[in-house]
């Protein structure tokens, strides 16, 4: 061979290409900035900042799922909010049962129920998953409308099974033995289990991230994305990766829903369907089926919501939606819009 | 003369048109033919909830858009009467007043919420709806000072239409012709007048283009229609509609509160309706409505009796308790989207062509 192969031009980005694509990652610690500057005092800023990327985590974890499911195969799950119920009961479930385990001063035994816990949420949440999309979801590929109905129903009938299952009351748990209390950092109080929270949101997203972007699975998911029909073409069965993302995306719920409980200490039946108003925000914003866009979205939303619960208690959830209309009149499709090569 | 009143759309079943008759004349003559509190207060939220159902319909029969906000526009309408009240006293300039406010509020609100979420994609409308109405029944649960927070705001409606009001002496048929009676019929009267304007309205070429919007916007577009001009219009028409229903609602219960106005609830109740009615015609609405508050208001005692009766079996009583009625519904409302996309209506059409 010659020396004169032909080789791929890649073009470089331009500068100003380079800006608009880095922009949104700015955002986070503008917001920090911002909420530092209003709040003024320093331990409340930091105690505030630990609480709303703790929040944020626990949102980023149940809305990675659904933002996945709608990038590759265009369902919107309005049933998402089921599963981190689900999730909840089943792990607050395990915990009562292991009430000996949550009660002992070590860390580790606590951990292992925590973990236990999970696992149990994520195993049965992700079986429900498989469930729902095999008899609730599948019949109406193709069709928003049906999609939403549907699944607005699926959450109903969910929901109200909880009920004939767990009863109609509110289930009170407190967090295990050494999860409770704070620490204090210079004069900021961090809570232990905010921390807790923020580790394993960040573990989540670097081992999504690693798997989206560098195993084969996620080189296909990402394909799916990009253009599903040509990933069928090439031989892959995309139903079937579908449904193991959506399965993955329900146990992700699952376990969101662990951890939102913990976090609050008390769960209702109709906790998943409040917490789905944060999820979309944080997937509008996003860019519905950008996980990266869903990440800052959910630290934004987390942030913002915290900083205004202090700022202006009554206002929390009026200023995320403000956050969220700001955003689209910037960017009309969400930070990080999916290019669909359709 | 009827068929120009019912704007060329006939009902177009036999049996349809038949039901359809029967509902209006029990609905006319209400007061008469089933006396008593509880079916009369029935009957009213029949009417009321068929202007809602209906204009729910508008939205996402005709147009083809999901809106979770159609509770807050509802709310909006009965907030805004009843804090006009409680500020200015019991007077029809109050209404007016009050409820001009809020369907203007609700148009702007409207007019917002579809520019921003249906300039880029339908599907971002259902989720933004979503959020904005739950923000806006926190913040109106947390307004107490304006709202009445979860109590809600209990006040006084024009001494015509108060019970202790007589308008004539003695009985006709046997029912005391007091101000009760003519607030029904002025909820009955606002009821069907906005009714039969809906139904103008689809079958307008404007209706036509809101159809071809939802059946190919793509195609729709290309033809020369600015798709996101229709569906804001509908977004908007939808919602005002609603409003105006919730100012009926307002002055029949003479209380608002987050539960008979704003809670998902409703929400939920509303797509119930619209889809074991039949989404896509005016009609299906009223079959909706006055099935399911029908079942609402007495099957739930049936479910009782049901679940007493099996109480020796396990799980079954829990299954049947009346608190669980939605599980039910639920349960019909996905097989119904499955199987008749149509809803009842549709069936019946379908069987006649």
């Amino acid at each position: 061979m010659s020396g004169t192969a032909i080789r791929p031009k890649f073009e470089r980005p331009s500068l100003s290409e380079i800006a608009r694509e880095r922009a949104p990652l700015a955002l986070v610690p503008v917001l920090a900035l911002a909420g530092f500057v209003s709040i003024g005092s320093f331990p409340t800023w930091v105690t505030l900042t630990v609480a709303g990327l703790a929040m944020g985590m626990m949102i980023f974890i149940m809305a990675s799922g659904l933002t996945l499911v709608f990038g590759l195969m265009d369902v919107i799950n309005f049933g998402h909010g089921a599963f981190v119920t689900v999730g909840a009961f089943v792990g607050f479930t395990v915990l009562g049962l292991l009430a000996g385990w949550t009660s002992d001063p070590s860390v580790l035994i606590n951990l292992a129920a925590v973990f236990l816990a999970i696992l149990a949420a994520m195993g049965i949440t992700g079986l429900l998953g498989y469930a729902f999309e095999r008899v609730i979801v599948m019949p109406v590929y193709g069709s928003h409308l049906k999609q939403i109905l549907v699944t607005m129903g699926g959450l109903i009938v969910a929901q109200q099974l909880i009920h004939v299952i767990w009863g109609p009351d509110a289930i009170h748990i407190s967090r295990p033995e050494t999860l409770q209390g704070s620490y204090i950092v210079g004069t900021a109080l961090v809570e232990k289990y905010r921390l807790l929270a923020v580790v394993i949101g960040l573990v989540l997203f670097a081992a999504m991230t690693y798997i989206l972007n560098r195993t084969k699975i996620g080189l296909l998911v990402r394909a799916g994305v990009e253009n599903g029909e040509m990933v069928e073409a090439l031989g892959y069965r995309i139903g079937r990766l579908f449904l193991g993302v959506f399965m993955a995306g329900s146990a992700l719920a699952g376990l969101g829903g662990v951890m939102w409980g913990l976090y609050q200490q008390t769960i209702t039946a109709h906790m998943g369907s409040e917490i789905m108003v944060l999820v979309f925000i944080v997937v509008i914003i996003g860019g519905l089926g950008s996980v990266g866009g869903c990440f800052i979205g959910a630290m934004l939303v987390g942030l913002l919501s915290n900083y205004a619960a202090f700022l202006f208690p009554k206002l929390a959830l009026v200023s995320t939606i403000a956050l969220m209309m700001i955003v689209l009149m910037w960017r009309p499709q969400g930070l990080y819009p999916v290019v669909k090569a359709k | 003369m009827i068929t120009r009143l019912l704007s060329g759309d006939r009902p177009g079943s036999p049996i349809l048109a038949i039901v359809l008759l029967a509902i209006f004349l029990c609905l006319a003559f209400a007061p008469f033919l089933f006396p008593g509190t509880r079916s009369l207060e029935t009957a009213a939220r029949i009417c009321i909830f068929i202007v809602l159902v209906a204009s729910y319909d508008l939205l996402l029969g005709y147009t083809g858009i999901v809106s979770f906000a159609h509770t807050m526009f509802f709310g909006i309408g009965a907030y805004g009467v009843a804090i006009a009240i409680s500020a200015w006293g019991p007077s029809f300039t109050s209404i007016l007043v009050g409820g001009a406010a809020g369907v203007a509020l609700t148009m702007v609100l409207a007019l917002l919420i579809g520019l921003f979420s249906l300039r880029v994609r339908a599907i971002f409308f259902a989720m933004v709806t979503l959020a904005v109405a739950s923000a806006f029944a926190v913040l109106v649960s947390q307004m107490s000072w304006l709202t009445g927070g979860e109590d809600g705001l209990n006040y006084a409606i024009p001494g015509v239409f108060k019970p202790a009001t007589k308008l004539m002496d003695g009985r006709l048929f046997g029912v005391r012709l007091d101000g009760k009676l003519l607030l029904y019929y002025f909820v009955f009267v606002s009821s069907l007048v906005l009714f039969l304007v809906m139904l103008r309205m689809v079958n307008s070429p404007f209706g036509r283009v809101l159809q071809a919007v939802r059946e190919n916007a793509f195609r729709a577009e290309a033809i020369g229609y600015r798709v996101v001009v229709y569906r804001t219009a509908a977004t908007v028409l939808s919602a005002s509609m609603a409003a105006l229903a919730g100012v009926l609602i307002a002055v029949w219960l003479r209380y608002t509160g987050p539960a008979t106005t704003l809670s998902f609830e409703i929400m939920i109740d509303i797509l119930l309706m619209v889809v074991i009615g039949g989404m896509g015609t005016m009609y299906g609405a009223v079959i909706g409505a006055t099935l399911f508050i029908l079942a609402q208001t007495y099957l739930q005692n049936l479910m009782g009796a049901a679940s007493d009766a099996t109480s020796a079996i396990p799980l079954l009583p829990d299954l049947l308790d009346p608190g669980r009625w939605l599980l039910w519904l639920g349960v019909l409302f996905i097989l119904s989207v499955y199987f008749f996309p149509t809803g009842i209506v549709g069936r019946l059409r379908g069987r006649a062509a």
